[in-house]
């Protein structure tokens, strides 16, 4: 395969752009995550599609610096799908019943914006 | 659409390699497509992480979480329980200093991490190292491009004066000042060369550097040949490295495909091309008139000085020598300025160093922390201390051409000038770590065993001298040294560092007069007493049976090579001091303690 030869600061700079956005999922130095809850049970309810969701949902957004993190059953299992927001310097906000639809208001009301989504929010704070 | 979960980061040092990380890393792909994942878990095989010690290393992203020490039978519980259900394996987690429990990102929490500022290893286990495109997403090649396209000559040269670097391959002269020397000898032809040469035990920074960031040597080549005016420049390699020269290789065809490299770089005009040579492990090849003789297809043996390399070095052309870490700062220091890079380091030895720890300590690996940080700070903080509850006892910097510093000199702060008034040396950065088990006439003798077989035979002082000075040295360690020869050993390491031809010789005698210097007391027992205080010297110590503490076991007469250990079951144990060759193999089976190794 040819490659285009690098020419100018311009030329480098959109190879980097392009080469950083593959390198994202290294950077640690984010301003918060999502974690999905992918025990059996959050799966069962459909936790795949919400994980599919909240990728596509931040990424069409342009919001590089939340982690999207899976982790196990958080023992809520009759409210799944669940995810929980954890950004700085915030209280951790865990929501239940998480639709693909629902994933675009939290993203869109609470990590854009700030805002708790009160009516989905399952409990505030750590545990 | 796929989306991807996970980015494994896996190192593919050369220790990790060595401990398995290619069986880790099939067995990790195995599971991966076990469960279909490979379209959302990346897996990235890095250059060294540092951690060398706890290798096989992993980091798993997005949490960065790092798992140490991985066997195949570990990356089941990887896929299954981490990647599937994001369940952290804390058997695998590092554990904290002074056992305040398990680390799970150590890069922002361990000492080890936390005390090092990276910069000629900042890439180093945190890109792919065959990516041009990872490196460049690390900010690679716009040093090149700000050079090439935005700077004069004179103005890199002006930038890496200000900057005080001094070269990194153990002497310490101004690279900027080397530079302008090499730019400013007339000469059709010019040329570019690399060090990679890495010979003292225990030293592998360089290695390191070519095999986990080869982009940041090509693009500081290149830039060292716009600032002097050449258009060739040769990497020299020894064998021993066939990883690095396999990466820096693939490099250098990727810098090509860009026009990184090759004709025309950047459409700038400017046009550099880097070979590279492999030597075949000749110490004295470190050295930089006889690297220039074995590039040039000669038997590597040094030249007269003067004239110097930028004088008449490669095929007698004005030529600049530097070495691998002195060329992984320059893209930074370019990049971020002269005073970025001063702001670390001390008065006279500016920014960072790059120091392989080996030897009796806990963290063994590749460090790089700024000028100045005392000794103590880098064993006891950064290194973890040492092993077994065992006392420090010294620390040989500088290999082969270096000395010894003692315990009582660890407040030393790191910096050229301060480890020369203390008779050591900055060297290429090994740092060989000893316990109280050692025996500091023993040590000078494996150094001396080293430059005897390294000597190039070129010049008599250094192919005689040292080894009458090995000699001597083994009569001592046998018990058959005579009241004066320390006198002799003095006298003779002085006549051979001032008579030498080259560097190789001027320092062979470090290591003997500096553990002269510290350690005086032990050569004295081993001439006057014939006691060896380390117990380490085996024709002076016995292997003797603690008649209280014998049960009887004959466990040790059983392992006993030669027989020499008599004794019934359930009486008390013999050794014939006569028939025993001083193995050692008795007080590893003897589960009571009953065994001691006596000097004299």
């Amino acid at each position: 395969m040819a490659v285009a030869k690098v020419k100018s600061l311009e030329e480098l700079m959109k190879i980097k752009e392009k080469a950083v956005k593959d390198l994202q999922m290294r950077d640690t130095q984010k301003k918060g995550k999502v974690v999905v809850a992918m025990g059996t049970c959050g799966i069962a309810a459909g936790a795949k599609d919400t994980l599919q969701a909240v990728v596509s949902e931040l990424s069409q957004k342009n919001i590089n610096d939340i982690a999207v993190v899976q982790s196990g059953c958080m023992g809520l299992c009759d409210v799944e799908p669940t995810i929980e927001v954890i950004l700085e310097n915030q209280d951790p906000i865990v929501y239940g019943h998480v639709t693909p639809q629902q994933v675009r208001r939290i993203v869109e009301q609470h990590i854009i914006e700030g805002k708790v989504v009160s009516d989905l929010m399952i409990r505030k704070g750590e545990l | 659409m796929a989306i991807e979960t996970n980015t494994i980061l896996i190192c593919a040092g050369g220790a990790c390699i060595s401990s398995g990380e290619e069986s880790c890393l099939s067995a990790l792909k195995k599971h991966i497509s076990h469960y279909s994942l490979e379209k959302v878990v990346k897996i990235v095989e890095t250059g060294c992480m540092g951690m060398c010690d706890a290798g096989p290393l992993m980091m798993i992203y997005p949490e960065g979480v790092f798992y140490k020490k991985l066997r195949v039978e570990d990356m089941e519980r990887v896929v299954k329980e981490h990647i599937l259900k994001g369940r952290v394996i804390e058997d695998l987690l590092l554990e904290a200093p002074k056992s305040e429990g398990k680390i799970l990102s150590p890069m922002d929490h361990h000492p080890f991490y936390t005390r090092q500022i990276k910069i000629a290893t900042k890439n180093m286990g945190v890109i792919n190292p065959l990516s041009i495109d990872e490196y460049i997403a690390h900010d690679g090649y716009f040093a090149l491009q700000k050079v090439l396209q935005e700077m004069k000559p004179d103005e890199v040269i002006d930038t890496l004066k200000k900057s005080g670097l001094r070269g990194r391959g153990g002497a310490g002269f101004p690279t900027g000042l080397k530079w302008e020397l090499t730019r400013k000898e007339v000469g059709d032809k010019k040329y570019v060369i690399c060090n990679a040469d890495e010979g003292d035990p225990g030293a592998f920074m360089d290695r390191s550097i070519l095999e986990g960031d080869p982009h940041t040597i090509i693009e500081a080549v290149t830039i060292a040949g716009y600032a002097i005016g050449s258009n060739k420049g040769f990497v020299y390699v020894r064998a021993e490295y066939p990883l690095a020269i396999e990466r820096l290789r693939e490099g250098i065809r990727q810098a090509k495909s860009y026009g990184l490299l090759g004709e025309d770089i950047m459409g700038t005009g400017f046009s550099f091309d880097i070979e590279i040579r492999i030597g075949a492990g000749a110490f004295v090849c470190g050295e930089e008139t006889a690297l220039i003789e074995s590039i040039e297809g000669k038997r590597g043996h040094p030249r007269v000085k003067p004239p110097f390399p930028s004088q008449a070095g490669l095929w007698m052309s004005p030529s600049l020598n530097n070495n691998v870490e002195t060329y992984a700062n320059i893209p930074s220091i370019i990049r971020n300025g002269a005073d970025w890079f001063a702001q670390y380091g001390t008065e006279t030895s500016k920014g960072t160093k790059v120091f392989a720890l080996a030897g009796k300590i806990k963290n063994t690996g590749l460090v790089e922390v700024p000028m100045g940080i005392s000794l103590r700070d880098l064993v006891f903080e950064v290194g973890g201390g040492i092993p077994n509850n065992k006392e420090f006892k010294a620390v040989q910097a500088g290999g082969p051409s270096g000395g010894c510093i003692p315990n009582h000199m660890l407040d030393t702060p790191i910096d050229y000038e301060s480890l020369k008034k203390i008779g050591a040396m900055m060297g290429s950065g090994g740092l060989v770590f000893m316990d109280e088990d050692t025996c500091m006439v023993d040590i000078a003798k494996y150094f001396l065993e080293f430059t005897v077989d390294e000597s190039c035979g070129k010049c008599t002082p250094c192919r005689e001298g040292t080894k009458i000075l090995y000699q001597m040295l083994d009569k001592i360690t046998n018990g058959e040294g005579q009241p004066g020869d320390i006198e002799k050993l003095e006298e003779l390491c002085r006549f051979i560092m001032e008579t030498s031809l080259c560097g190789l010789g001027q320092s062979a005698p470090q290591p003997v007069l500096s553990t002269i210097r510290y350690f005086r007391h032990e050569y004295e027992a081993h001439i006057d007493r014939h006691e060896c205080v380390a117990k380490v010297c085996r024709p002076l110590i016995r292997y003797v049976v603690i008649g209280e503490k014998c049960v009887g076991c004959t466990a040790c007469a059983r392992v006993c090579p030669v027989d020499a250990i008599e004794g019934a079951p359930k009486k008390v144990h013999e050794i014939d001091p006569e028939i025993c060759t001083r193995c050692g193999s008795c007080i590893e089976v003897c589960r009571f303690d009953a065994i001691v190794k006596e000097s004299p």
